[in-house]
């Protein structure tokens, strides 16, 4: 047979993207337990660093079900609804109208007894998307912990904002300023806000970065407001 | 290339005569991106090593049946294919540094390291020189990355494979990380240092 030829050519590149179309799909649905296993566990973890616990990988899974008392979903209403808190996808809902959103809670239970409420959030930085975790009081007010995450923001620029000496400054921050909901804001260091809420510092150099963080906040725990009012009550 | 039988050569030019970075400068891009710690340019370094020696047997086997016209659409079948099989390894065996290697990973396929030598050895090579020459560049490739990242996490975060080895009290007299080398460009400094020195050790690969 003539291997120039169209024919050969064209039953050659069916040929091929055939099998090596079965060998991905094979490893992926082999793998795929595996990696949603790891995807959960890492998701556990996020959620843990927002109460201040931060387990070795092999207790992450025990301390988990040990600290997360029970997790649900409540709407922009602030009544609960039917749903898996856990499997909800906050970058989908995040793009929603406000009222149509299904809203996340974990509530979890740390060392000294008290309460802490778990919000998640997720937004956009410089050059990818940007998540965290929110964790307040049973107040409903009072940011206990948070944690932040990026995809690929610049190191030592807007990829600071995972490090604890970002997020840590958001801890005793209110959300509810006499009555009025609004949430922590994040300015220049140095600056303050137009309005009255608490804020805390930027990262210098991480200018974009900083702002998304504080459209993240405003976007995303601005729905939990009924909640949360419900909460401080 | 004269040689192409001797399996040695084959296996231990591209070390240092025939660097694929620092000669034959392939495969910068991913140079720059992952080596700012050392272990992600150590689980990079051997994901290249791997899927280099495999597609350049499964090309060798396959280089007398290829039309011609198709060879390079061929060959990023198999690379991409490869690629996104230890991508998915990774997701599900070391999850932290997938993580950490992101989009780099995908990034493989476009590692001219590969096409050059799938186009340049694989195509008119049996399978045995091509897999030690893929094991080869792959090796040289991450003796270069290791290095780099060995220096680069070393004084721009003092640790190494997360471990702090600049002491406290290097600190506490006023020593202070170095946030550049964190960044991309020292990434290019180091290889450029790398290949002055290498220059210097073999004279006669100095251009004129």
């Amino acid at each position: 047979m003539n291997k120039q030829g169209n024919v050969y050519t064209i039953i050659y590149i069916i040929v091929l993207v055939v099998v090596v179309g079965t060998a991905l799909a094979f490893t992926s649905i082999s793998l795929r337990s595996r990696q949603q296993a790891n995807a959960d566990a890492d998701k556990m973890r996020q959620i843990l660093a927002s109460v201040r616990l931060t387990p070795a990988s092999d207790e992450i899974i025990s301390t988990y079900d040990a600290v997360v008392e029970r997790s649900f979903v409540v709407d922009s209403q602030g009544d609960e609804e039917n749903g898996d808190a856990f499997g909800i996808n906050v970058a989908e809902q995040s793009k929603l109208p406000e009222a149509e959103r299904k809203l996340p809670v974990f509530e979890c239970k740390v060392a000294d007894g008290s309460l802490k409420y778990v919000l998640p959030v997720y937004g956009a930085g410089l050059w990818g998307p940007i998540w965290g975790y929110v964790a307040l009081d049973a107040d409903g007010s009072t940011v206990y912990g948070a944690y932040f995450a990026h995809q690929g923001e610049t190191p030592g620029l807007g990829a600071e904002i995972e490090k604890p000496a970002f997020s840590s400054q958001f801890e005793g921050k209110h959300l509810f300023k006499n009555g009025e909901f609004l949430p922590v804001a994040v300015v220049k260091a140095g600056q303050k806000p137009l309005g009255d809420e608490d804020y805390v510092d930027g990262i210098s150099g991480g200018t974009i970065t900083s702002k998304g963080v504080s459209s993240m906040l405003a976007n995303c725990l601005a729905p939990y407001e009924a909640y949360l009012s419900k909460l401080s009550k | 290339m004269a040689e192409k039988t001797n399996n040695k050569t084959v296996f231990f030019n591209p070390f240092s005569k025939d660097n694929p970075v620092v000669v034959q400068i392939l495969g910068i891009c991913s140079v720059l991106a992952v080596t700012a710690k050392l272990e992600p340019a150590m689980v990079m370094g051997l994901s290249v090593i791997a899927v280099l020696a495999f597609s350049n047997v499964i090309i060798s086997l396959l280089r007398s049946t290829i039309p011609v016209n198709i060879r390079i659409i061929v060959q990023l079948v198999v690379v991409a294919g490869l690629v996104v099989i230890v991508s998915q390894l990774l997701q599900a065996y070391a999850y932290d540094v997938s993580k950490q290697l992101s989009v780099f990973i995908g990034l493989i396929i476009t590692n001219c390291i590969l096409m050059g030598r799938l186009e340049a050895f694989a195509m008119g090579n049996r399978p045995w020189p091509s897999f030690l020459d893929g094991v080869g560049n792959g090796i040289g490739y991450t003796i270069i990355l290791v290095i780099v990242g060995f220096f680069r996490e070393l004084l721009g975060s003092g640790t190494l494979l997360g471990y702090q080895v600049v002491p406290d009290c290097l600190y506490e007299a006023g020593y202070e990380n170095n946030g550049l080398m964190i960044l991309p460009p020292m990434a290019l400094i180091v290889v450029a240092c790398i290949i002055w020195v290498q220059r210097s050790v073999n004279k006669n690969m100095q251009e004129k």
